[in-house]
C-alpha cells in the first residue's frame, strides 16, 4: 500500500482532559487533515464537544479544568505556556450550537473582531464584510439591511452570519459545534452546502448528533464513546464497514 | 375517588387559591397606599411653601423665611459626587468579582465584606468620614469629604446591582467574542459591559435615592448649618436638604413656625430624587433599545 504524505493541520497526542476530578477525555490521539471536513460523532456526554473546545482553548473559560498531553497546531503545542490563546482563536474560529450574534447591527457583528484585530481602513473593512458574507452565502439576503440589528434575522440567517463573522477573521480552521441542531431542515441544508464550499479554503471540524449529516458532509469521521476515540477513519469506511463493533452498533442505531 | 369527594376537594383548593391571591393583593395594596399616603400628606402640607422664591433664594431671618436654594445646590453636588465616586469603583469591583476573580475563598470573603458594609448604620459612615476624610486627610467639612463618605455608603448597592447585571449577560456573548480571537478585556469592555448597562443604571438609581436622602453621613463631613453663599470649590461646606430638614425640625429656635418650610423642603428633596432618577430611567430605556436577546 502506498501512503501519500498527508498535510495534518492539527494533531492531538495522548490528550487527557479533566473537569475537577472527572476525567472527560482519555488518550485522544487524532490527526486532522488540512482542507478536509472531519466529523466527530457519538452519544451525548461522550466528550466530542469537549475535544472541539480544547482545539481553540475555549475550555480555558471553565474553572478547575486540566489538560494533559499535546495539541499541536501547525506543529506548535497550543497549550505551551508562551502561547497566547487570543492568537490561537484568531487562527481557529468557532461556530456554536445556537446562533449567537451580538445585539448589534449586522455590519457591526461583522466588523467587531477585525477592527479590534487592527484593520482600520474603512474600504478594507467594507470589502472584508462583503467578501465574508458572500462566502457564507448571506450577502444577497442582507446587503440592503446591514444597519439592522442581527437579532431581526431568522435562526438560519443568524447562524450563517456567525459563520461569516468567523470567516472575516480569515482563520485556517473552523470548529463547528452542532451548528445545525437548532435549525429547520431548509436552513440545515444551506449550512451543509456552505460547509462543502468552504472546505476548499478551510479545515472544518464539526461535532454533530446527526449521523446522516456526518455521512453527507465529511471526509473523516471519529466515533467517541465515554471519553475515548473508539474509531477514527474515512467516513465511508466508518459508515459502511467499521472495524469496531461499538461503532457499528451506534451508527445502526442499536444504542446512543 | 368518587365524584363528590373530588368536587369538595376542588372547592377547598379554589378556596385556598382565593385566600392566597387575596393576601397577595392585599399586601400590594397596603404598600401602594402607604407610599401614596406619605406623598399625599407631604404634598398637602408642603406645596404652599414651594414657590419660585423658595427654590431660588437663600434662607433669611434666622432661617424662618426665604428659600432653600443653597441646600438644593448642595444636595445636588453631594449626590452627583457620591455617584461619581461609587459608580466607577463599584462597577470595577463587580467586574473583578464576576469576570476575573476565580470563584473561591477570596471572592466569598469580599462578598461577605460588601454585604456587611451594606448593613452598617449610616451614622457609622459619618463618623468614619469625619475621622478619615475630614480630619486625617484634612479635607475639612467639605463637598469632597461628604461625597466620598456617601460614595462609600452606596458602594454595596452599586456593586450588588452591577454584579447581578453582569451575571445576567448570556455566557454565549462572552464565548462568541472570545472565539473570534478578541481579548478578555475587549470582550468585557465592548460586549459584556454595554449589555449590562441598564442593570447597572438601576443600581445607580437606588444609590441616588439613598445618597440624596441620608443625613447622618453628611452632618459631620459636609453639611453646614447655614450658609447663604454657594460653594466655590469642592473644599467648601454646603447646606444640604436632609440636614436642613433635620435642623429646622429639631434644632431651630422656631420649630413650630417653620413647619411649612420643613414640608416644603421635604417635597423639594423628593422631587429632586425623582428628577435624577427620571434622567437615569430615560438613559436606561435608551440603552435597552436594541439590547434584546
Amino acid at each position: 500500500m502506498v501512503t501519500v504524505e498527508k498535510d495534518f493541520i492539527i494533531r492531538t497526542k495522548n490528550v487527557d482532559f479533566f473537569y475537577g476530578a472527572f476525567r472527560a477525555l482519555s488518550g485522544i490521539t487524532m490527526n486532522f487533515e488540512k482542507n478536509k471536513v472531519t466529523a466527530l460523532i457519538g452519544p451525548s456526554g461522550c466528550g466530542k464537544s469537549t475535544l472541539l473546545r480544547l482545539l481553540n482553548r475555549m475550555n480555558d473559560l471553565i474553572d478547575g479544568t486540566r489538560v494533559e498531553g499535546e495539541i499541536l497546531f501547525e506543529g506548535r503545542n497550543i497549550y505551551a505556556p508562551e502561547v497566547d490563546p487570543v492568537e490561537i482563536r484568531q487562527r481557529i474560529g468557532m461556530v456554536f450550537q445556537k446562533p449567537n450574534p451580538f445585539p448589534k447591527s449586522i455590519f457591526n457583528n461583522m466588523t467587531y473582531a477585525p477592527k479590534l484585530a487592527g484593520i482600520r481602513d474603512s474600504g478594507e473593512i467594507n470589502a472584508l464584510v462583503e467578501e465574508s458574507l458572500k462566502q457564507a452565502v448571506l450577502w444577497d439576503e442582507v446587503k440592503d439591511i446591514l444597519a439592522k440589528s442581527a437579532m431581526t434575522l431568522s435562526g438560519g440567517q443568524q447562524q450563517r452570519l456567525c459563520i461569516a463573522r468567523a470567516l472575516a477573521m480569515k482563520p485556517d480552521v473552523i470548529l463547528m459545534d452542532e451548528p445545525t441542531s437548532a435549525l429547520d431542515p431548509i436552513s440545515t441544508a444551506k449550512i451543509e452546502e456552505l460547509i462543502d464550499t468552504l472546505k476548499k479554503h478551510y479545515t472544518i471540524i464539526i461535532v454533530t448528533h446527526n449521523m446522516q449529516q456526518a455521512a453527507r458532509i465529511s471526509e473523516y469521521t471519529g466515533f467517541f464513546y465515554l471519553g475515548k476515540v473508539i474509531e477514527f477513519n474515512g467516513t465511508e469506511k466508518i459508515f459502511t464497514n467499521p472495524d469496531m463493533k461499538q461503532t457499528e452498533d451506534y451508527i445502526t442505531g442499536r444504542f446512543g | 375517588m368518587n365524584g363528590k369527594t373530588f368536587e369538595s376537594s376542588m372547592r377547598s383548593r379554589y378556596f385556598k387559591q382565593r385566600l392566597f391571591f387575596g393576601a397577595v393583593r392585599l399586601s400590594a395594596l397596603v404598600i401602594t397606599l402607604a407610599l401614596l399616603g406619605i406623598l399625599a400628606y407631604i404634598l398637602d402640607n408642603g406645596f404652599r411653601a414651594v414657590t419660585w422664591e423658595f427654590i431660588t433664594q437663600p434662607p433669611t431671618d434666622s432661617m424662618t423665611k426665604g428659600g432653600i436654594m443653597p441646600a438644593i445646590v448642595g444636595t445636588l453636588y453631594l449626590t452627583v459626587g457620591a455617584i461619581l465616586v461609587a459608580l466607577p469603583l463599584g462597577v470595577v469591583s463587580a467586574i473583578f468579582l464576576t469576570e476575573y476573580a476565580k470563584q473561591g475563598a477570596l471572592t466569598r470573603i469580599i462578598r461577605i465584606g460588601v454585604n456587611c458594609l451594606a448593613g452598617v448604620p449610616s451614622v457609622v459612615f459619618g463618623l468614619f468620614g469625619l475621622g478619615f476624610f475630614v480630619v486625617f486627610l484634612k479635607f475639612g467639612s467639605s463637598i469632597l469629604a461628604g461625597a466620598l463618605t456617601l460614595g462609600i455608603l452606596i458602594l454595596p448597592t452599586i456593586i450588588g446591582a452591577a454584579e447581578e447585571a453582569l451575571k445576567a449577560v448570556p455566557q454565549t456573548f462572552r464565548e462568541a467574542s472570545l472565539a473570534l480571537g478578541v481579548s478578555k478585556w475587549n470582550t468585557i469592555f465592548r460586549i459584556v459591559l454595554p449589555s449590562a448597562l441598564p442593570g447597572i443604571l438601576t443600581g445607580a438609581i437606588l444609590g441616588v435615592g439613598r445618597a440624596a436622602g441620608e443625613t447622618a453621613p453628611i452632618m459631620f463631613t459636609a453639611a453646614a448649618f447655614f450658609t447663604a453663599v454657594l460653594p466655590k470649590s469642592i473644599f467648601d461646606e454646603v447646606m444640604a436638604l436632609p440636614y436642613h430638614i433635620y435642623v429646622l425640625a429639631t434644632a431651630g429656635t422656631h420649630i413650630e413656625e417653620t413647619r411649612p418650610l420643613q414640608y416644603g423642603t421635604v417635597l423639594v428633596l423628593i422631587a429632586l430624587v425623582l428628577g435624577i432618577d427620571l434622567i437615569a430611567i430615560i438613559m436606561r430605556s435608551m440603552f435597552r433599545r436594541n439590547k434584546r436577546w
